[in-house]
């Protein structure tokens, strides 16, 4: 008797669970709909490797972290590009922490007045002292936060002061049309220091540790959830007051390293969107009418190029460099690498008309003038390395193919290495490669930024040819802090000028940015940092 | 007995000893400069100097050896450079996702390979055999990638019966809380079916493919072995005694061919971690071989070392069970040591 | 009838298993394409011609063209010489040391058998892919270096043979004989033992050329490959596996065809050579 009570009594423990099982399907699959409508689903190659954006080795997608989990005292406003899609404006800096502010008559400095209504994602109010708190920590952590809070002149943490709980000044120790601007890029995001300095010891005072996995901003989403190489959840943060509330209330960004599963997710309608393909899906998803919508922008202030090591033999001769800026394929580089995604930078005149860059060099293929330059530099046949990140293969790896075929034909004879991601660093900072396919692009829009961290003496790491050029320094400095502006324009005229002589590095391409998305996703708005900001996408 | 089991796991120990060296050579092998990542993008030779200095890189290597031991014996995998988290908490929460995939591929070959290698076995020569073997060694002749990939083409993109290829569990539902860390498991203990069916369906594509792989070894081991065993004294004299074919064939002869079938379990294991590395990135699955696989290419040692010696570990875990069972089961081990 | 010749014994494997004939004249096949293969290319393998990129397999273009413009036909044929040299090289470097050092292992045990013997285990404890990758990224991608990591994966195998079916024999009569007739140690290793332990190792080598052109490509995918612009079956089958997706079909399925056809036949070529030169296992 004993026995069947028990057997029955399992029997009832297993179909308990069963049953409530299956009920809570049915309630489930209907909750799964609802959260559909409301969730943006985002697929990339890879996602951050970090929340913090001024950590050590934060990488391209923790920017994107920093976006939209942080606010800053000031952030662009918004113009439609060129294809009709919505763009930041460079030129309109509008009020996001900060409501107004006032600049100093003398314009070295600026007083800030911030929003009283402003809160942290953990309910604890926003005020000057956090502000103050960030700024110093962008500058004390090093690396590159505090590079780029230099290239506003934003230096030394005696220039931030605290008036009162919403009041902000900032001194300029310098005229420098780049300090306001600087105040809106994602470095300058406003972390909850009373929250951080919990997480604070003796060695680590800036909560360098505890920031890596645990977000502590202001911004309109609140970081869910992070399992980093998998994906970031971001909700909503609905007393977000810095800016008009966003529709979306929830996004999942994946990463999938696939670029073929990506395309099918995406032509199958199971991602919203995704911004990591290899550019000829871009084009295949642009030219037919298919059932993908593309957002495409050329990345301002930003170049492909084939850069060559001045310092050393043999591109230390200027006919060399000019020869293979003679005999590169650019045509076929234009249509095989980047499947046409970019606007070209070849093939236009080496006579500088305007002050804007990038610009088309005019140097074009033209193997017959390349071997004669060959011939008249007096260098004998070349053996040398090409060498390109990994992490760009796939532009790169067809390029530097290419590239390797054509200049076999002028007597340089190419290896290709590869380099892996942390490598290219380490590679780039040395210095010692002769050859190199880069990119880079300027987060502030102007010319003579992109001029002081490529091709000033100063040698910054961007400066990949260990370019020497006292007159070119003497140009850049000018333009930087030039008092009007037709002499600015004619500096900036001359530094191109300098450049396009000289080709210490040939641009290639100017990169677009490609976003694809499914046709109900509207409102994507190309951003300088180059990541999504999903305060203004609408999913209808 | 238990002597024999002992022995057999302090001979393992001198193994351990000589893999933990060998991924320590390894991955201080490996390029790149881990320094210069720390320093940041636009840090300067000193900056980068100092970094070094921190790190202890520009210590003697049997210094950083006798370091890297300490920290092991404490537990301490050291950090990952990429995304700062310490490896060993990274590798914790990725192994079940691995070890769900191997074995259950392991488990799913063994069902189809051992009856497979057994009706062969029975029609040796025939079409059955002829067929078996040519599509066993069509999965084996493909490599890995491009079995989970064209799957995914078929049945995801085209088809659409697979579920979307992005990872271990759909975006919109929420990972049970974890029990053992296997889903698919956890799922079940708590009751809730949906969520298991949905787990159990991400696991579908990448499982195949692991499987394909794999189905070649084990069908040919059984084959061989059944064959063996069909052929012998005691099969002919229990066929004369006229027991039925089934029982011969189950009772005796399956019983003693398996013997040499577990081995070929180990070596069959040992390529299902190795594979795991590519299945993983194929099918976005969040494993230690992917999470080694970005470190790697990320020149990140840390990790890579953490999973290098984990692979090892388990396969010589496995090994040494493998061997422990071999003792178990074989009466003949037993009287001959 | 018991057939006792080597070629009656052959013969009489292949009426048993037809595959093993196609196997082996598949297997002359693509050696001989691996030899004359770039004399006989219509397209200059590494030519790159932008305008054709992507194009169908066409009268003009066998198996069409990549996404360089490239003849996907040249690239494969050419391939077969950069495969087949890597595994021929991998598995004869591991066959002869490792079969080598097992047979100095089990002929004169003691000390270093132990040793060699623990250097095995070691070695095998890693998973053969994961031990391949950690190798090839420490080294740097070349042929060599891949060549170098699938033969230190495979060696452990070959040591332990060699070393069994040595030290097995090490005792038996013939090698007494030899020993009593003045042969020294090296000689008797070198002319009796060593020649016996080769049959078993046969076999594996055959599957083991198969493993190594797919443990090639596997590094290929995850970027551990030859350098571009060589071609390589894997490489060809990485590169083509993202244009699966969006239609290019051809530029994946014939690297990868000819690429199963290969690792098919030295598999079913293992397969034979099991059969024929081990009558007990038959399979």
């Amino acid at each position: 008797m004993f026995q069947t009570r028990r057997r029955s009594l399992l029997k009832a423990a297993g179909v308990g669970p069963i049953a409530a099982g299956l009920l809570s399907a049915s309630a489930s699959r209907e909750a799964l709909a609802q959260d559909k409508k409301d969730t943006l689903l985002v697929a990339n190659e890879f996602g951050a490797n970090m929340l913090d954006i001024q950590g050590v080795g934060a990488n391209r997608p923790s920017y994107g972290v920093a976006w939209n989990a942080y606010d800053r005292l000031l952030t662009y406003g918004r113009k439609k590009g060129p294809d009709g899609n919505p763009m930041y404006d460079f030129a309109k800096l509008e009020p996001e922490l900060a409501t107004s502010w006032k600049m100093d008559a003398d314009g070295m400095g600026v007083t800030f007045t911030l929003r009283k209504d402003a809160k942290f994602h953990d309910g604890s109010p926003v005020t000057a002292e956090d502000v103050r708190w960030s700024f110093e920590r962008a500058l004390a952590m090093g690396g590159f936060p505090t590079f780029q809070m230099k290239a506003g002149s934003l230096e030394d943490p005696a220039q931030f002061k605290v008036i009162d709980a919403h009041t902000f000044y900032v001194k300029f120790i310098r005229t420098d049309k780049l300090s306001m601007p600087d105040l809106a890029v994602p470095v300058a995001s406003i972390y909850n220091s009373v929250l951080a300095k919990k997480h604070a010891t003796e060695k680590d005072p800036w909560a360098a540790e505890w920031l890596k996995n645990n977000e502590a901003g202001g911004g309109a989403y609140k970081v869910a959830s992070w399992k980093p190489g998998q994906e970031i959840v971001y909700e909503r943060f609905d007393e977000w007051k810095s800016g008009p509330l966003p529709k979306i209330k929830r996004i999942i960004q994946r990463d999938v390293p696939s670029s073929g599963n990506r395309r099918a997710l995406l032509q199958r309608g199971d991602i919203d969107m995704t911004y990591s393909l290899p550019p000829k899906d871009f084009a295949d998803f642009a030219s037919e009418k298919s059932k993908i919508k593309v957002a495409s922008l050329p990345i301002e202030n930003a170049l492909f190029y084939v850069g060559m090591n001045t310092s050393k033999p043999p591109f230390n001769n200027v006919k060399v460099r000019q020869a293979v800026a003679y005999a590169l394929p650019y045509q076929a580089l234009f249509d095989s690498a980047f499947y046409q995604r970019g606007i070209k930078l070849f093939g236009g005149s080496n006579d500088v008309k305007a002050p804007t860059w990038p610009q088309a060099h005019g140097y074009k293929t033209d193997l017959a003038k390349a071997k004669l330059l060959m011939a008249e530099s007096g260098v004998g046949p070349i053996e040398t390395v090409l060498s390109f990140d990994l992490g760009s293969a796939t532009v790169c790896e067809p390029a530097s193919i290419l590239i390797q075929e054509a200049l076999a034909q002028i007597g340089i004879t190419l290896t290709l290495n590869k380099v892996p991601g942390a490598s290219w660093r380490a590679a780039l900072l040395k210095k010692d490669m002769p050859l190199m396919l880069n990119r880079f692009g300027g987060w502030l829009n102007y010319p003579e930024y992109f001029f002081f961290w490529c091709y000033h003496g100063q040698n910054a790491v961007f400066n990949t040819m260990s370019y020497q050029n006292p007159k070119l320094d003497k140009l850049i400095t000018n333009a930087r802090f030039a008092e009007s502006k037709v002499l600015y324009e004619g500096m900036v005229k001359d530094m191109i000028r300098v450049v396009n002589e000289e080709v210490p590095r040939i641009p290639l391409v100017q990169p677009m940015m490609d976003v694809a998305m499914q046709t109900n996703i509207s409102g994507y708005t190309y951003w300088f940092h180059l990541e999504p900001d999903y305060r203004q996408i609408v999913k209808s | 007995m238990i002597g024999l089991i002992a022995r057999r796991v302090l001979g393992a120990l001198p193994n351990l000893l000589g893999i933990i060296a060998i991924t320590f050579l390894l991955t201080r092998a490996l390029p790149g400069d881990p320094a210069a990542f720390y320093a940041g993008p636009a840090g300067t030779q000193e900056a980068v100097e100092e970094v070094r200095e921190k790190l202890g890189l520009n210590r003697s290597l049997p210094e950083q050896f006798w370091i890297y031991v300490k920290d092991l014996g404490s537990g301490n995998l050291g950090q990952s450079l990429s995304t700062g988290q310490a490896v060993i908490q990274e590798l914790r929460m990725r192994l079940p996702a691995s070890l769900e995939l191997v074995f259950l591929a392991l488990a799913l070959a063994i069902s189809i390979a051992i009856p497979l290698g057994v009706m062969a076995a029975r029609h040796p020569n025939s079409w059955i055999d002829h067929l078996c073997r040519l599509v066993t060694t069509a999965g084996v002749s493909l490599p890995t990638f491009f079995t989970g990939l064209l799957l995914t083409y078929v049945f995801y993109f085209l088809l659409g019966w697979a579920p979307s290829p992005i990872g271990r569990l759909d975006p919109f539902l929420t990972p049970p809380s974890a029990i053992t860390g296997i889903y698919t498991i956890d799922s079940l203990l708590h009751g809730d079916i949906v969520l298991f069916r949905a787990c159990a369906a991400q696991l579908c594509l990448p499982v195949l493919t692991l499987t394909v792989f794999v189905l070649a070894p084990l069908a040919r081991m059984t084959r061989g072995s059944m064959m063996a065993v069909l052929s012998a004294d005691f099969v002919r004299t229990a066929r004369a005694s006229g027991l039925a074919s089934p029982t011969i064939l189950v009772r005796y002869a399956l019983r003693n061919a398996l013997l040499p079938v577990v081995t070929t379990v180990g070596m069959v294991f040992s390529f299902l971690l190795g594979m795991s590395v590519i299945v993983e990135k194929v099918f976005a699955w969040p494993g230690v071989g992917s999470f080694a696989l970005d470190a790697l290419v990320a020149s990140d040692y840390a990790p890579v070392q953490g999973f290098v010696l984990t692979m090892a570990l388990l396969y010589t875990l496995l090994n040494l069970g493998i061997d422990i069972l071999y003792v178990v089961i074989d009466p003949r081990v037993q009287l001959t040591k | 009838m018991a057939v006792t010749t080597f070629w009656g014994q052959a013969r009489a494997t292949a009426r048993e298993n037809p595959f093993t004939l196609v196997a082996a004249a598949m297997f002359a096949g693509f050696l001989l394409i691996a030899i004359i293969g770039p004399w006989i290319v219509p397209f200059e393998p590494l030519a790159s011609n932008a305008a054709q990129a992507l194009t169908p397999p066409n009268a003009q273009h066998w198996f069409g063209t990549d996404s360089l413009g490239r003849d996907i036909y040249s690239r494969v044929v050419v391939a077969t010489r950069v495969d087949l040299s890597i595994a021929l090289s991998a598995v004869a470097f591991s066959f002869v040391v490792g079969g080598f050092l097992g047979a100095i292992a089990g002929f004169w045990g003691g000390r270093i058998e132990q040793t060699v013997m623990r250097l095995c285990d070691m070695v095998m404890s890693f998973p053969l892919f994961v031990l391949a990758m950690g190798i090839v990224a420490a080294l740097g991608n070349s042929v060599f270096n891949i060549i170098l990591a699938t033969a230190i994966v495979n060696l452990p195998f070959y040591v332990r043979v060699a070393r069994t079916e040595v030290n097995v024999r090490r005792e038996a009569g013939f090698v007494e004989a030899a020993r009593l007739s003045g042969n020294s140690d090296w000689r008797i290793l070198l002319h009796h033992l060593i020649p016996n332990a080769l049959p078993p190792m046969m076999v594996q080598v055959s599957l083991n050329m198969g493993w190594a052109i797919l443990n090639a490509a596997g590094l290929s995918f995850i970027g551990l490959g030859v350098s571009p612009p060589q071609a390589e079956w894997g490489i060809l089958v990485a590169e083509g596996a993202s244009y699966i997706i969006s239609g290019e079909w051809w530029v994946a399925l014939f690297p990868g065809a000819v690429l199963m056809l290969a690792v098919f036949t030295f598999n079913f070529l293992g397969d034979g050579l099991r059969d024929l030169t081990d009558p007990r296992r038959r399979t």
